[in-house]
């Protein structure tokens, strides 16, 4: 399965860079998003899903927690569209998208992206969208963005 | 619960104190003068001294504490000093709460909640820290773009309205009825600049469902109040506003990272008024003024909602001008003007509103107010709430 990517930047370069957890919480999701893989927590005592991710499973307080490659499937739980920049980085950025995606194939946890396309598209709760694996090769880090799936 | 383990009617507020409320950057004076000045004119208000406070207690980190101010203060015996967790206005009445806990333990005789806020002199709430890096939870969200408050509860707010079929009309109402409250407010940032529904409807998106006037200002000023234990405030300068109840917390999972609450479309209040009813033996439909938080006008959707004022499908008929002002209205909100439109005071102005509403000295003052309750947070973890009594 070859994931759909791009290197072309949603936003305007300028915000803040994502950086793995100091204390190694998360080191696995930076490092997979940048394989271009999705990464979703998983108990291996009650194999419920868990994200963000925790030290500690919430539903069986299992301390041994893994990561599981997830589908790039997910469809729109809510969205809004930012119109006032609130960094300086945005100023000639806006409008722009936000959604946050629920991944059915993984207990329905939540992630937040961009909807990448026109800002001003028409959008509807619900609709089903697909990971858009956004290299910003630079600061080496990848982002996970999301478009709509015809 | 055994009767013993209540703080309900054991302690009430005495007094109240403000500064003037000045638009960000206007403030003549510093932060921390502004905050003594607070507490200067609430002890006066009792008719204390500032000398008989032996008690402080704020919240959202509050930047001028407890040791500085009794130092500054020459108070001779500091006894009780603490901070309410938790970030927004969601320790508004936590922080009295804990003020009032302390007076019924015996750690503290009077104790003064207090705000200084000079969003001019620090940092602002509606700006994004310009930072190189961002990690766990942040880095999740504030590379999208995802980085103030307003965005932050935009999508729940988006959320609750596209599950209830909620139209843009009741977050207007909400935004005028703390305006037009605002009228007759002398204190309040907006006197005298009125909101039409022309005038929200014409105003900027910071982020949709929010309009410009969906979201609250930020401002520079103090406010405190003084609590005391029922019996001693009888003896004092002002009508008392007795606690009968109090309650904070979050409900489950609230704060899940990257926007995973599991009950998201929410004001996190479900558990908390709950607690407050129950404490206070008394229902929503006895509240007669409410004093509800408004960072959004979303979050006060949802969090009249969740004090049971309305059933969430019956928003578009409750949320309406007529029902949300004083003095005839169902359920007047936010009297004074509130975050929106009397001064962003982090929602202590509030508690001040729902004291004076008590006394029967608001400028919006509702006829006969028994029960005025404050909702102090929405959205944020942990909130809290707090009912007075006359």
């Amino acid at each position: 399965m070859t994931a759909a990517s791009t290197t072309e930047r949603y936003l305007p370069e300028g915000l803040a860079i994502p950086a793995a957890s100091p204390d190694g919480l998360d080191t696995e999701y930076w490092a997979a998003v940048r394989r271009h893989e999705l990464v979703v927590q998983r108990c291996n005592a009650c194999r419920g899903f868990q994200f963000g991710p925790e030290w500690i499973c919430h539903q069986c307080r299992s301390l041994d927690l893994a990561w599981e490659q997830v589908q790039t499937r997910g469809r729109i739980y809510s969205w809004e569209r930012v119109w006032h920049p609130v960094h300086p980085a945005l100023k000639n950025g806006c409008p722009y998208v936000v959604v946050l995606v629920e991944l059915p194939q993984a207990g329905n946890v939540r992630m937040v992206g961009n909807l990448l396309g026109d800002p001003m598209q028409p959008i509807v709760i619900g609709s089903e969208v697909e990971a858009v694996f956004e290299d910003h090769v630079e600061d080496e880090v990848t982002l996970v963005q999301w478009r709509i799936v015809n | 619960m055994s009767e013993d383990f209540t703080i309900r009617d054991r302690v009430a507020i005495a007094g109240i104190g403000e500064t003037t409320y000045y638009r960000r950057g206007a403030a003549p004076v510093s932060e921390f003068e502004l905050t003594l000045e607070a507490i200067l004119k609430a002890v006066e208000d009792a008719g204390l001294a500032a000398t008989d406070i032996d008690g402080f207690a704020s919240y959202s980190n509050d930047r001028n504490d407890p040791s500085r101010l009794a130092t500054a203060l020459g108070i001779k015996d500091l006894a009780f000093s603490n901070m309410f967790w938790g970030g927004g206005g969601g320790g508004g009445s936590g922080a009295v709460a804990n003020a009032a806990a302390a007076i019924v333990a015996g750690y503290a005789e009077v104790v003064v909640v207090y705000r200084g806020l000079a969003q001019g002199q620090f940092g602002r709430f509606g700006q994004a820290a310009p930072l190189k890096h961002v990690s766990w939870p942040m880095s999740y969200t504030a590379p999208y773009g995802l980085l103030s408050p307003a965005q932050t509860f935009a999508m729940r707010a988006n959320r609750f309205m596209y599950e209830h079929g909620v139209k843009q009309d009741a977050l207007a109402a909400i935004a005028m009825a703390s305006y037009h409250h605002a009228q007759s407010n002398p204190r309040a940032v907006m006197y005298g600049r009125p909101l039409s529904r022309e005038d929200y409807d014409n105003s900027r998106w910071i982020v949709e469902p929010f309009h410009l006037f969906d979201c609250c200002q930020e401002n520079d000023g103090a406010a405190a109040v003084i609590l005391t234990s029922a019996a001693r405030a009888r003896d004092l300068k002002q009508k008392p506003a007795y606690i009968l109840a109090a309650s904070q917390g979050s409900d489950f999972r609230q704060s899940a990272p990257a926007h995973n609450a599991p009950d998201y479309p929410s004001s996190n209040f479900k558990t908390v008024a709950k607690r407050l009813y129950a404490m206070a033996g008394v229902g929503p439909d006895e509240v007669d003024v409410a004093q509800v938080y408004e960072n959004f006008t979303g979050g006060v959707m949802m969090s009249i909602v969740e004090h049971g004022f309305c059933k969430p499908d019956e928003v578009n008929e409750f949320c309406t001008f007529e029902t949300l002002t004083a003095p005839n209205g169902k359920l007047p909100i936010n009297t004074s003007g509130g975050n929106l439109a009397e001064c962003y005071m982090h929602g202590l102005e509030l508690i001040t509103e729902a004291v004076r509403q008590v006394r029967g000295t608001s400028t919006c003052q509702v006829p006969d107010v028994n029960i005025s309750l404050v909702a102090s947070g929405p959205m944020v973890s942990p909130v809290s709430d707090l009912i007075l009594r006359a």
